[in-house]
């Protein structure tokens, strides 16, 4: 059976990153995304979308709501394995995924060249994997396999 | 035509007012995605936060593009094979949370990938030359990053 994954990210550079790495993936996986803007939806026409609450560190008490809806959502979608670039809505969905027991994967914004981001730190906690675009960055547990360049 | 963005997020009045200030010096025209910023420029064009899908067709009728360090526009220019100039975010005069803009920029400028200005006048003398793009890339991430992450999807824990 084709296997299943959750691809989100914030509105701007963390969606198109996301975008650039995922996107070559739909061949081989039933991709469904989730954005925190409805309009990013027609930019992934034909798949599965879903809108994801937007907060940041002014309106935290949001990450509450935002929480039980991705819980809700993985647990509708049991999907195989949940992909983010972040930023904290991303952080909220592979934490409520490391709850469900799916396989979490956090890739660091390129924009984070000299250390990881504080949500990237967060999920290094808790994700099954984590990722840098930086290869200074790489350690025996965060990986380097490459960038959204090519 | 000149298409300034400042990303989705939150306002830059020091490049609009910049802008305002070089624009008619310049027999071009400047649309500028604003935000909800205080500042009221007077020789430039102004459009409000826009949809995904009409921030598209703006931007690929844009000659050169000019904006933040932020990395969707950075990636969207180089795709696009648009001429960039980035004007990073000081985060100490409260125009980002922290200086991840300046390091952004600072990678950028190492690797050639866009013009970077940190002031008026190096925006200034930029916006007078006939720029070209510096970068151009494809449509996906790098190959080993995607391999490396359908790898480990597919293992069995």
């Amino acid at each position: 059976m084709e296997r299943k994954i959750i691809a989100i990210a914030s509105i701007g550079g963390h969606w198109i990153q996301l975008l650039r790495i995922v996107r070559p993936m739909e061949k081989h996986y039933e991709v469904i995304y989730m954005c925190t803007h409805p309009g990013c939806a027609t930019i992934v026409e034909g798949k599965k979308y879903y809108l994801a609450t937007d907060f940041s560190r002014s309106d935290a008490w949001k990450l509450i709501p935002a929480f039980f809806s991705q819980l809700k959502i993985i647990w509708k979608e049991k999907p195989d394995a949940i992909i983010t670039t972040g930023a904290a809505p991303g952080l909220i969905c592979v934490f409520a995924g490391w709850l469900l027991r799916r396989k979490t994967i956090w890739i660091d914004s390129i924009a984070n060249a000299n250390h990881l981001s504080l949500s990237g730190r967060i999920a290094a906690l808790f994700v099954s994997r984590i990722y840098t675009q930086w290869p200074h960055l790489a350690t025996d547990k965060i990986h380097y396999a490459g960038d959204i360049f090519r | 035509m000149i298409f300034v963005t400042i990303g989705t997020q939150i306002p830059f009045d020091r490049l609009i007012e910049i802008l305002d200030r070089i624009a008619p010096e310049l027999d071009e025209e400047i649309y500028a995605q604003v935000l909800r910023g205080k500042y009221k420029p007077k020789h430039i064009k102004t459009l409000d936060f826009i949809e995904p899908d009409e921030f598209e067709k703006v931007f690929l009728q844009a000659r050169l593009v000019v904006a933040h360090a932020g990395m969707g526009t950075i990636l969207s220019s180089m795709r696009k094979a648009k001429p960039l100039i980035i004007f990073p975010r000081i985060a100490s005069l409260g125009e980002h949370r922290n200086e991840h803009q300046s390091a952004t920029a600072q990678m950028i400028k190492e690797k050639n990938y866009a013009y970077v200005a940190t002031n008026e006048e190096e925006l200034r003398e930029l916006l007078h030359k006939n720029l070209h793009p510096l970068k151009n890339i494809g449509e996906f991430a790098s190959e080993n990053l995607v391999k490396s992450l359908e790898d480990f999807i597919d293992l069995n824990v």
